[in-house]
């Protein structure tokens, strides 16, 4: 198990927002279709997506997934960062696909 | 029924930047009463489907959540165009949002299903041309 900090810093994972650095990881989801991640997604889970939308901070909150990683070189708009600063959400963006992170982080979360 | 604790919410149509925000703000209500996590999710992702229902379909409406001892019942009316078939609403994947809702990551037909996911107990009544109102319950096990 790792903490959000921790991943950031192992796979250098550009943090956008990082208000709960010691929020522990448990697990993973991958998926854009908002409803559809908070049908699946469980609390603590990372969630991977290429969604950048202010809905994503909402979606966070609401499933209560400790970090959103935005795979593919994505970049939110600072409306969505200072939202989720607000949320207690942590953000992390990364150049890889969904499936490369997802892959490279699995044996840590 | 006993007392219960009451949070109402006017909800804004056509407002995707402000939708979730009764959902995060009673997501905070119930934290402080402390409820357990798993419940305020189940809360909070249930009203957040509805919020976003009301602002895709309906041009807004009201939520109401009722903190009871046992239970806490969301209801949430709106005076939009109702729902014709509610059998074929409420299968996972049927949608009638448009191409400018999906493209926000909605519209999966999956926000009524979810709603039913989360919660214990969920009633439809809807009339159209006239609106809708959704109650749902769930348990405080």
């Amino acid at each position: 198990m790792m903490t959000v900090k921790e991943l950031s810093e192992k796979y250098s994972l550009k943090a956008a927002s990082m208000p709960e650095p010691e929020r522990e990881i448990r697990g993973g989801y991958i998926g854009d279709l908002l409803s559809w991640v908070m049908g699946r997604a469980q609390a603590d889970n990372a969630w991977i997506t290429i969604m950048t939308n202010i809905n994503i901070a909402a979606v966070g909150a609401l499933s209560d997934v400790a970090v959103i990683i935005i795979a593919e070189g994505a970049v939110p708009d600072i409306n969505v960062i200072e939202t989720a600063e607000e949320k207690g959400i942590n953000i992390l963006l990364t150049d890889k696909t969904a499936y490369e992170i997802a892959v490279l982080i699995s044996a840590d979360i | 029924m006993s007392e219960s604790l009451n949070f109402h919410f006017d909800v804004d149509g056509d407002n995707f930047v402000s939708a979730g925000q009764a959902s995060v703000q009673v997501k905070k209500n119930l934290r402080r009463l402390g409820l357990p996590p798993e419940i305020i999710r189940q809360v909070s992702i249930a009203l957040y489907e509805g919020e976003i229902n009301m602002v895709i379909h309906a041009g807004g409406g009201e939520a109401d959540i009722n903190v009871y001892e046992d239970r806490i019942v969301i209801v949430l009316a709106d005076k939009g165009p109702g729902i014709p078939d509610i059998n074929l609403a409420m299968q996972e994947g049927y949608s009638t949002a448009t191409e400018n809702v999906r493209s926000l990551g909605f519209g999966a037909g999956m926000g009524l299903p979810n709603m039913k996911r989360y919660t214990d107990e969920m009633k439809i009544e809807s009339e159209v041309g006239v609106g809708t109102t959704i109650t749902m319950c769930v348990y405080l096990k």
